[in-house]
């Protein structure tokens, strides 16, 4: 058993799993996002407001936003822990990934329920 | 026919830094021989060529080294299967040198210790033996023929970024040997051993180890099974 302080999940399951998840969320919102751009007649800003002022599309759009922080703080995550081997360095770099991740979150939050 | 090679050689007693050498080979035409003859042959050539061989029949996985970029057994692998005009013969990547394409294989060793490779049972111990069934003992096949030549794991890029946390395919698939062992009682205790960012997860995939065992064996299915069990457990 290898313990890690900076990780999302409690263990590599529960990395795992997320990772998964979000992924499905991911493709789900972007076959979604696509197959809406090719159905509608025109992409004028009334379209896109009353699709963004729906309350369901903005709940789907900040799963989509949380999927994206989490699945890149673990894919970073995993990346620093095989390239940067200076443990200084790795630190600062997972957590200005962790605190860019959240800032986005509480950001994406703020603007979709501006609208 | 004359065949070329260059071989990696390596003495820290005298050398600063590893070099390659060039060695050439006079091979009857339209014969063929095994890597490790020809090494052998070369080491007539010149006895301070240094490797490690044993049985040279591909059942004591000692002379598991990197010929033409592809970790592989010397003894079982015929010059005819390298493609090119010159045998380029590395050590095991990842792994420190000792000399020449001999390297030390402490790291290695040490994740196969750390999946208890061994059977454990808490139960009575039974009069004569612990029996298995047929089914039981046929889901051992593919596993228990593991040599431990580390082909699999020093190919693996996980293994070279991490050697010290990913237990490495060879390790996993012996993990995987005790898991599904029906006589094992320890099933619990090793999959929470397991259950870290590392150990098993650290796998992505990549399939070298797939790519170039030499028994034919299946690490990367080995802990996709591992990770099903984790799974079956954890949700």
């Amino acid at each position: 058993m290898v313990t890690s302080a900076t990780s999302l999940g409690r263990s590599g399951l529960h990395d795992w799993i997320i990772q998964r998840v979000t992924a499905v969320v991911l493709a789900a919102y972007v076959i979604y996002l696509t197959g809406f751009l090719f159905s509608a007649d025109a992409i004028e800003y009334n379209v896109w407001r009353s699709l963004f002022g729906q309350v369901w599309f903005k709940i789907f759009s900040l799963l989509a936003i949380a999927s994206i922080c989490f699945h890149a703080w673990i894919g970073m995550w995993i990346v620093s822990t095989d390239y940067i081997k200076p443990t200084g360095l790795r630190m600062v770099f997972q957590v200005f990934v962790i605190l860019f991740c959240l800032a986005c979150l509480i950001w994406g939050a703020q603007i979709l329920w501006s609208v | 026919m004359k065949m070329k090679f260059s071989i990696y050689r390596y003495n820290p007693d005298t050398d600063k830094k590893p070099r390659m050498q060039d060695y050439e080979l006079e091979i009857e035409e339209g014969s063929d021989m095994m890597v490790l003859d020809a090494l052998l042959a070369l080491k007539d050539q010149d006895p301070t060529l240094s490797f490690r061989r044993s049985c040279r029949e591909g059942v004591c996985g000692s002379d598991g080294v990197n010929m033409n970029g592809k970790n592989g057994l010397a003894c079982i692998t015929p010059l005819s299967d390298l493609k090119g005009s010159k045998v380029v013969i590395r050590p095991l990547p990842g792994l420190p040198v000792i000399r020449d394409l001999v390297v030390d294989m402490a790291q290695f060793y040490r994740q196969y210790e750390k999946v208890r490779p061994y059977l454990i049972n808490n139960d009575e111990p039974p009069a004569r033996e612990h029996l298995q069934s047929p089914k039981d003992r046929a889901k051992l096949d593919g596993l228990y023929e593991c040599i431990l030549c580390a082909c699999c794991s020093t190919s693996c890029p996980s293994f070279w970024w991490n050697p010290d946390k990913f237990v490495g395919p060879s390790g996993l698939l012996q993990a995987y040997r005790f898991l599904i062992d029906s006589r094992d009682t320890e099933t619990q205790s090793r999959l929470a051993d397991l259950d870290d960012a590392y150990s098993v997860f650290r796998c992505r995939g990549i399939m070298n180890c797939v790519d170039v065992c030499p028994k034919g064996l299946n690490p990367t299915q080995a802990i996709g099974h591992i990770r099903s069990m984790l799974l079956q457990q954890g949700v």
